[in-house]
């Protein structure tokens, strides 16, 4: 083929492969709305989570059940959400480690080491996707995979993805991981599978003590709406303006 | 008429523009031109994944008296499945055994809340696995529905287990905790309800520590009350129960 022929099949190419997926959208142009299928209307809300610091117990059990309710590998280094123990000592040294990635034998080897008196403050931070309302991942994603839905959630499109590990470095609150399998980016959805079935995210289902607490900071009367009115309400890194809609509550002004 | 050959170039390009804008506005798929197609499928793609944690609501529609014995005992905001593991596949299929939703009764399985770790909150309860009836299961004392300890604590470490950890290793050990706090029984059963008070008066260190305090022979340090830090209370200084002179 010569450079002429080819190029008049290009012209004629384009405009036709175009007609065709036209028309395959246009057939298959229903299913494209959220609203049309299910009657969830994602411009009513506008979801978030408060996080009660004093109340966690640091049991992991939000962590185990992200991981089954959204098959997150199994590995002790992949977290959609995941819990950290910070420990200040005397003259302000502080530690940070994440008790998610030692295993259950750990943790309860753990229970039966002294008490150590050097230690003035300990506690545990639980963490996960701020879902910000001006997300710095979204932003740097070069092929529009990572995008915030109208109701306030970051996603990832694992069909668009390229795996460039671009988002994972923007984040700065550490919330992304690189699937190994899928070899996308992932992240923590805040179970939107769940809650746009006016269910709780799993870990908030299950938190024994109810330092999480999930809700639509759109509505007007709610959990979470209330949980921010009665607490003085402290967000990761405010300093980065990325408007974190995960709210904490009696956070130590450690905690980075 | 013969056209030019400028005119008819012009033409060309004319012509090729007009093609262009509309390939671009209305032969092109918006899938082809901008991601939001992409991220509504998306969407409805992320809806439509199955659930594994059926969530409380469901479970009380077959199993309505643990779910009220539950509601009424210290464990009501624990959801169901946060013991029991996820139960949608239970819920989908009663019948099925591999999916029914296993009963823990290991005690390391209960331990991984109630064992002692320093940095749980305090006033959570908290026993030392190592000491606590240790060839007994948990649930031969405690109903997991409605957990109530088989006699009323009367040890405070119980729950408040850093503090009697730490107080132990301490100048202030031989000190009972009743000595500085007034604990009404209520406290001992409805936590929350009742708390222990703080003393408010300095006086309730000045019996010991006081220069003129009686037992001067006592090792223990003293401060002359009436110059020393006068409008404070002693605790908003000091940490009673892990004193200076400890360590």
């Amino acid at each position: 083929m010569n450079k002429r022929d080819f190029l008049k099949d290009a012209i004629l190419f384009f405009p036709a492969a175009g007609v065709l997926q036209a028309l395959a959208c246009k057939a298959e142009g229903k299913e494209l709305s959220a609203s049309a299928t299910t009657g969830y209307d994602q411009a009513q809300h506008w979801y978030g989570m408060g996080v009660d610091v004093d109340k966690c117990i640091g049991c992991n059990r939000c962590v185990e059940a992200c991981k089954a309710e959204n098959h997150v590998p199994d590995e002790p280094y992949f977290f959609r959400t995941w819990i950290e123990r910070y420990t200040i000592r005397a003259h302000g040294e502080v530690t940070v480690e994440c008790i998610s990635t030692k295993t259950p034998e750990q943790r309860l080897a753990e229970q039966s080491e002294p008490i150590d008196p050097s230690v003035l403050r300990t506690f545990f931070v639980p963490k996960l996707c701020n879902q910000c309302a001006n997300p710095p991942c979204v932003q740097v994603c070069p092929v529009g995979a990572t995008f915030q839905t109208k109701d306030g959630v970051v996603l990832v499109d694992e069909t668009r993805c390229i795996g460039c590990r671009y988002c994972i470095q923007a984040c700065p609150y550490g919330a992304r991981y690189l699937n190994p399998y899928t070899r996308t980016a992932d992240k923590c959805t805040f179970c939107y599978h769940r809650v746009t079935k006016n269910l709780l995210p799993a870990c908030v289902e299950v938190c024994p003590t109810e330092a999480r607490i999930f809700g639509d900071l759109k509505a007007k009367a709610d959990r979470l709406v209330r949980f921010q009115r009665q607490n003085v309400i402290s967000v990761l890194k405010p300093d980065l303006n990325t408007e974190p809609k995960v709210r904490y509550a009696r956070l130590d002004g450690e905690v980075r | 008429m013969k056209l030019p050959e400028q005119m008819k170039r012009l033409g060309i390009i004319v012509l090729l523009f007009v093609v262009i804008v509309i390939t671009r506005f209305f032969l092109l798929p918006e899938t082809w031109i901008s991601a939001r197609p992409h991220q509504a499928a998306k969407v409805v793609r992320e809806m439509a994944k199955p659930v594994q944690y059926a969530g409380m609501a469901t479970c009380r529609e077959c199993h309505a008296d643990e779910y009220n014995t539950k509601l009424g005992g210290h464990h009501r905001t624990i959801g169901c499945e946060n013991c029991h593991g996820p139960a949608a596949a239970h819920v989908a299929n009663k019948d099925d055994k591999a999916a029914t939703p296993p009963k823990h009764r290991d005690r390391e399985f209960c331990l991984g809340c109630h064992g002692f770790v320093a940095s749980r909150p305090n006033g959570f309860p908290q026993v030392d696995g190592q000491k606590h009836n240790v060839k007994k299961r948990c649930v031969s004392c405690h109903d997991p529905h409605d957990p109530v300890p088989p006699e009323t604590p009367q040890d405070c470490g119980g729950c408040h287990g850093r503090i009697a950890r730490i107080k132990a290793a301490s100048t202030h050990a031989p000190l009972a905790c009743t000595e500085c706090h007034q604990v009404a029984e209520q406290h001992m059963t409805e936590p929350r309800s009742a708390l222990p008070t703080k003393p408010a008066q300095r006086q309730a260190c000045a019996r010991c520590h006081d220069k003129a305090s009686a037992d001067p022979a006592a090792a223990r340090s003293r401060v002359d009350f009436s110059s020393h830090g006068r409008s404070y209370v002693c605790w908003e200084c000091h940490y009673a129960h892990l004193p200076e002179g400890t360590q």
